[in-house]
């Protein structure tokens, strides 16, 4: 298990860390793919492209539901996870870890409303029930 | 909001091998213990044990059990014989679908097996047409299921039935016995398009044999599987679910089981509904083929040219296949194998996902 410290996570279940440089990398928590099941693929943004804080930058289809993605951060996809398209079951069994979705270069801090760890934790034991 | 559920004899065992348990037909199931894929995987070639207990039964005695399972039913009875089983569906005077079921036929009598969901209803329905010298017994709480599936099942299931030849059991045949040391209707039957066998138990007798199966079974591969991996199987294998691909407001013909109707054998509820639909339904079901990255879902409407000729009734990803599967019901005109129709998916509303039909079933194990 990564160093947690270093997350911060949204309501909509996904985390980000930040990587100095003005860059972030982008995923879905351990508890969203857990309720997610298996993941069979992820529709995720070109390199290139901008997302937005708040708004979907894409979606991950499991064998139960499709989810949105929704971006903790407003800024420019510099990097995709291509290990994905061959073995989308990364997100399943390293979500914060290899099964990581996009990096992202922004110019702003972290939104201040993100959850550290022990906060997500709280909110996704209420959520799973 | 979440009212009370049912427990299956094997509620505690389940929760203890970290069961993923959701409300179903007012029981709490397990939908799967770790990966839906792995335990669909398991099934296809090695072997998977389910826990089925949420289904019911119903034991139907005396000397007019036979006439009256013939009015009830819409497949012909009379061609059962100790020991064999058969598929059926009840349907209502209008020729809709009440439900689909398994009648045994024993020695001394029948045994109806019926969806969880449709217990109640069924149960009112068939005492609503209960005939002379006839005995329901409702044995649901009292009997549990464990179904063992996959290429290794009939080798796992024989470990535990010393002096019985199994082997002998033919499709849809069952036989009382003994397994792991419980008396046991062993059945070759099953949900999944794999070879194995359902086994009926005593409730009492369940957690002894789920134990004893994943036991001899461990060097075989068998791992316990839930709802989740179910679903997927029986959509390959083209096998219908009740609520979800047929209801009330089906008929037999539109679901692609005109097989089961034997017009011939006599009188039966919705006889002569059946007859003016036969070939005749305006929508009928299919089976949609999509590609490996577009899994069509309940509820997603169909298309054909730009119209709207249908709707999905049962998707999912289908893992033996490698494809997003479904089915769904479409105009009468589109139903033939190879029409290109689109399925839009929500996921993704601007892309029509194409979806030519594809002939039921999806999946056939090698050598059937």
């Amino acid at each position: 298990m990564p160093d947690l410290g270093a997350y911060r996570f949204t309501k909509t279940h996904e985390w980000v860390r930040d990587e100095d440089g003005g860059e972030v990398v982008v995923g879905i928590t351990d508890h969203a793919q857990s309720q997610l099941g298996d993941v069979i693929f992820l529709e995720l943004p070109k390199v290139g492209g901008p997302v937005a804080s708040g708004a979907r930058f894409g979606a991950v289809e499991s064998v139960k539901a499709a989810s949105d993605l929704f971006s903790p951060v407003s800024g420019e996809v510099v990097a995709v996870n291509e290990d994905l398209a061959s073995s989308p079951e990364l997100v399943n069994s390293d979500p914060q870890g290899a099964g990581w979705l996009i990096r992202v270069r922004t110019a702003e801090a972290l939104p201040a409303d993100l959850l550290d760890a022990a906060a997500y934790d709280a909110f996704a034991a209420a959520d799973a029930h | 909001m979440s009212e009370e559920l049912n427990r299956v004899p094997l509620d505690a065992r389940h929760r203890a091998s970290g069961g993923h348990m959701v409300g179903f037909a007012g029981f709490s199931m397990p939908l799967h213990y770790g990966s839906i894929r792995d335990e669909h995987e398991a099934v296809r070639q090695r072997c998977g044990l389910f826990d089925v207990s949420h289904m019911g039964e119903v034991l139907v005695r005396g000397s007019g059990a036979l006439d009256f399972l013939q009015r009830l039913v819409t497949n012909d009875v009379a061609k059962l014989e100790p020991g064999r089983a058969l598929y059926t569906v009840m349907c209502h005077p209008d020729g809709g679908i009440v439900d689909d079921l398994l009648v045994y036929q024993d020695a001394d009598g029948y045994m109806c097996v019926v969806n969880a969901a449709r217990h109640d209803p069924d149960l009112a329905w068939m005492r609503e047409n209960l005939g002379a010298d006839v005995e329901l017994t409702d044995v649901s709480a009292q009997t549990a299921l464990l179904a063992v599936q996959g290429p290794a099942a009939p080798e796992v299931v024989q470990r535990l039935s010393p002096g019985q030849e199994l082997g002998s059991i033919r499709y849809y045949h069952h036989r009382p016995g003994q397994v792991a040391g419980s008396r046991a209707r062993i059945s070759r039957t099953g949900y999944t398009g794999e070879d194995g066998f359902e086994l009926y138990v005593d409730a009492a007798a369940a957690d002894g044999l789920w134990t004893a199966l994943l036991e001899a079974g461990s060097g075989a591969g068998l791992v316990p599987a839930g709802l989740g991996a179910r679903d997927t199987l029986r959509l390959e294998a083209g096998f219908r679910l009740y609520g979800q691909d047929m209801d009330e407001g089906t008929d037999p013909y539109s679901a692609g089981l005109g097989w089961v109707v034997k017009p011939a054998k006599g009188a039966f509820n919705g006889d002569r509904a059946l007859a003016e639909r036969a070939e005749r339904s305006p929508r009928v079901l299919v089976g949609l083929r999509l590609g490996p990255r577009e899994i069509p879902r309940h509820g997603h409407p169909i298309f054909r040219d730009g119209e709207e000729v249908g709707t999905v009734t049962s998707g999912s990803y289908g893992f033996s296949v490698g494809a997003g599967l479904a089915m769904g019901y479409v105009d009468r005109a589109s139903s033939t194998p190879g029409t290109e129709l689109r399925v839009q998916l929500h996921a993704d509303p601007d892309r029509w996902a194409a979806a030519p039909v594809s002939a039921l079933p999806f999946y056939k194990r090698p050598g059937s």
